[in-house]
Parts: C-alpha cells; structure tokens; sequence
C-alpha cells in the first residue's frame, strides 16, 4: 500500500473504500512493518507535545533566544478574552496556538517540525483549535494528522519543505495544505475536496519567499504561521462548500517546486533579502548593512 | 529507513527553533559521541557556513554539546546543555570558522578526546530536516547518514579484512543494506562502514575486533 502522487492516493482511497488518514495509517504499517497499535501510539505522543507547545506560552510566555518573538500567543489570547476578537472563534484560537508554538520553538521548547520546524505551529493550530469548538476526540485529531502526513510526505516526495530550496511557500505553504486537506476530512468532506483544499493553498501562497531576520525561525516566521492556519482555513471553507479547483494538488505541488527553484537565493532562508534586509531588522540585529 | 515515514513529515519531535541547525546538530553530535569510548574529557567543535554566522541564536551550540552528551533531538536537557557539561566535568569549545567556504553550508568538525587520552576526529553535515551526513572520521572521507544500524571497523588496509567482516556478519545472521570501504591511502588506515536494516545483534563487536588487522569496532544504533 503506498502511493507516489495525490492522483494515485485518491485511486487507493476509491478502491479501499476509505479516507486519506487511513491510507497513511495502512501505509505506514506496511512500509515499517508495525502494528496500528504502535503507530497510533506514536501519533498519540506527536498530538500531546503540539497541543503543550501550543498551550504552554498562553500561560508562561516565552522569550525567543534571538530576541525578536516571545509573549504573542498570550496577548492573542487575553485579547480574545475580552471579547474584542474580529477573527471569530476558530481563526482566532488557531492562529494563537500556531503563533504560541513557534514561541515554544524559538526559546528551545519542545515542538513536532511539521513538516519544519519554522512552520511547525499550522497544523496544531488548525487542528487544536477544531477540537476545541467542534469537540472531537483525540482519535479523530490522531486520524487527521495521518491525513495531513500523506499531504506532506507528498511534498518532500515530489517537491521540497525546505525553505533553503523552495522558500516559505515550501514550508509555510506545504504545512497550510496539510492543515486544509485534514481539516476537510475531520469536518466530512470527501478525499476529492481534500486535495482541492490543499491545491488551493499552494495557490494561495505561490511564491513567498523565507527571509528570516537575522537568519534565525523567529521573525516573520511567527507571523507566517499566523497567515498559514488563515490560508488553510479558507481553501478548507471553499472546498466543503463545493467549490472545485480548476488545477490538482500534483500540479500545484509541481508548480510550487519549479517555482521555489526560481526564487532567487537572497529570498531562500539566507537572510539576505526580503524582511531580513530591512532598515529596521538590520537596526535590531546589527548583521546586515 | 528506506522510505518517508509519517513520522519523518509529523518529526522529529525536537527541541527548536530549528530542524537543521538545532535537531540536526544534535543528531551529529549524538552520532559522533558513540564512536569514542566514554567517558569524554574535552570536546571542540569548529563550525563552517551558515553554522558559523547563526549558531548562538539556533542554539546550535547547546545542541551539539547535548548530542555530545548522549541527548536526543527531544531532549528538554539540551536548554542547559553548558551548565550540565560542567557538571560532567567536560570541557567544551566552539569556534566559528568564516575563511573555508568550500564545505556543505551547515557542517561542524568535532574533535573528542577521552579520560584515556583517545582523540576522535569527526565531520558531519546537517541536511535539514533534522536529517544528517556524517562525511569525515579521523580525516578520512567516509558517508554514512546514521539512519540504519551501522557497524564502523577501523582496520589496516590489508587483504582478508573485509571477508573477515562479512563472515562475522553472515554467521550472525546480519543482512546488509550498503557496506562501503573508505581508506586514507593503500595499506594505510581504513574504514569499513556496514549498514543494516535491523538491529545487529548483541555482542557483535567482539567476533568483529578478533582479527590482528582490526583496530576498533564501533556499533551505532538509530
């Protein structure tokens, strides 16, 4: 049971007569040679380090080793408190536990790179934030990350998630479609409208380039988790309603890689360009110039 | 491992901020710590490329100085890795080098030496992802990623060695997955490096060092 691009994952998803999470779930037995129990249980320990790192900095902010991020969840979250919040529920709890978990990354906390570590905080963000308002078990949250890992095993597979490579497309972007495409299947839409949810984020985020300030996975990247769980929110909210996508998920993935290949290397994790040669990152922190 | 797992794209479950110069430099050191015996007495590392510039705000130091002390990528210890390295009584140092450009944009040399007075020289490279390369040991260019279990025999270049090494392998039942010989020059230090897809069994290093032409054994287990 394996799978090289999404038009072959929805083939196996037709003819098992099941969704996407659990053709990973099978994947991922037979290529390990392990049991259900042993994977659900690892996946099991990956949703109990997202879900502290996304929590932790509401409580206990942090302040990240360059400096530049710490204390941002907790205002997004005290803001929400006082009722003043305009993203509405599910937004507005997303983007404070993504923007809290690149909080816990960025002071050496403990975090799942998913699928980097720079864009670690979209997938919880989204997830945790359904459960939340939609009360669905762990199991169910469990079943979607084995659904959002076939979404990114694709990426690496046949494109990249490495901003060195691929830019913040590859990382932000590529994490943002795994997020949308669970996110339709945790909220019942089928495996077609997954793949649509997650070609639409790509499309959304073509071409953004990764120009961390001072070179460090601090700053913009807290906030480009911020916009991911965005991004994977409305593709996932366009795709549930019906709408389709002219252009497949393989094709945006092939795009988004020969894209990111053309992104200058200035604008690819280098620091030498974008945000991270501003006047103002450069006043804070003294490298550039 | 031969394919991408779940667990490669939801992983490594890892102390940030980052996958390459955190998890990655972790993972180096880790692997390098297993081919000197224990206990360590001082450890220097020099770093190259985008490990030079950036490394105090990756916390690629305290990283490497985890993995030095036997810490895995999710290892809450690897924050206060400086103090507990002074507890230990093991000396450290970190020198950025800018001058030598031509190496793989995050690579790190670290040279250990033991209470015995054994110095390890080794070179690794952090691929992202938390994935890695160890590409020099002693000097010596060698590949191996520490994805499999992995078997380093330091021998004498001479003739019979390595068919003592795939004897001891097959009378141990031990299939291998890739098993390449790097040396310094003809007849000169060599190194045979034998990666399984298992476990290799317990005690295997004995069998392995009973030949005059052998001069360490070294088992690493992902």
């Amino acid at each position: 049971m394996d799978f090289k691009s999404a038009k072959e994952l929805l083939e196996l998803c037709r003819q098992e007569q099941c969704l996407i999470s659990e053709v990973m779930r099978r994947r991922e037995c037979v290529l390990g040679e392990t049991t259900r129990d042993i994977v659900d249980h690892r996946m099991a320990r990956v949703l109990e380090i997202m879900r502290n790192s996304a929590t932790q900095p509401l409580k206990s902010p942090m302040k990240s080793m360059g400096g530049l991020i710490g204390g941002e969840a907790k205002k997004l979250a005290s803001h929400a408190s006082k009722g003043k919040a305009i993203c509405g529920d599910v937004l507005g709890k997303a983007m404070t536990y993504a923007v809290a978990v690149l909080e816990v990354n960025a002071s050496m906390g403990l975090i799942v790179a998913a699928p980097t570590a720079g864009s670690a905080g979209v997938v919880p963000g989204l997830l945790l934030a359904l459960q939340d308002c939609y009360k669905i078990s762990d199991s169910r949250l469990i079943d979607a990350l084995f659904h959002a890992g076939a979404v990114g095993y694709l990426a690496m597979r046949n494109a990249t998630v490495a901003g060195a490579v691929g830019g913040c497309q590859a990382e932000i972007g590529v994490a943002a479609a795994m997020a949308a495409s669970a996110t339709v299947e945790l909220m019942g839409g089928t495996p077609e409208q997954s793949m649509d949810a997650a070609s639409t984020v790509l499309m959304n985020m073509l071409g953004l380039v990764c120009d961390p300030v001072g070179g460090l996975v601090e700053y913009p990247c807290q906030n480009r988790n911020a916009a991911g769980v965005a991004n994977a929110l409305i593709a996932a909210e366009l795709a549930l309603s019906g709408v389709q996508q002219l252009i497949p998920f393989d094709e945006m993935l092939a795009t988004m890689y020969a894209v990111g290949r053309r992104i200058p290397i200035e604008l690819r994790e280098t620091a030498l360009g974008g945000c991270a040669v501003t006047p103002s990152a450069c006043e804070v922190c003294g490298r550039c110039s | 491992m031969s394919y991408v797992s779940v667990f490669d794209v939801l992983g490594p479950n890892m102390i940030g901020p980052s996958s390459s110069h955190t998890a990655g430099a972790a993972v180096i050191a880790f692997l390098a710590h297993k081919m000197i015996t224990p206990p360590l007495k001082k450890v220097d590392f020099t770093l190259y490329g985008s490990f030079s510039k950036t490394y105090h705000g990756h916390g690629t130091d305290r990283a490497l100085l985890g993995g030095m002390m036997g810490f895995g990528t999710d290892d809450i210890r690897i924050r206060n890795s400086f103090q507990i390295a002074a507890e230990r009584g093991l000396a450290y140092s970190f020198t950025p080098c800018e001058s030598e450009t031509d190496v793989h944009p995050n690579t790190v040399d670290i040279r250990m030496e033991n209470t015995s007075g054994q110095v390890m020289t080794v070179r690794g490279e952090s691929l992202g992802g938390g994935k890695v390369r160890i590409s020099r040991i002693n000097g010596v260019s060698v590949d191996f990623t520490g994805d499999y279990s992995t078997v380093i025999v330091i021998q004498q270049d001479k003739p019979g060695v390595v068919a003592h090494i795939t004897k001891v392998l097959s009378d141990s039942n031990v299939n291998i997955a890739f098993m390449r010989l790097f040396r310094e020059s003809k007849g000169n230090t060599a190194y045979t490096i034998v990666e399984s897809d298992g476990r290799f069994p317990e005690g295997i290093a004995e069998p392995l060092r009973n030949n005059p032409n052998v001069h360490d054994v070294m088992i690493i287990e992902p």
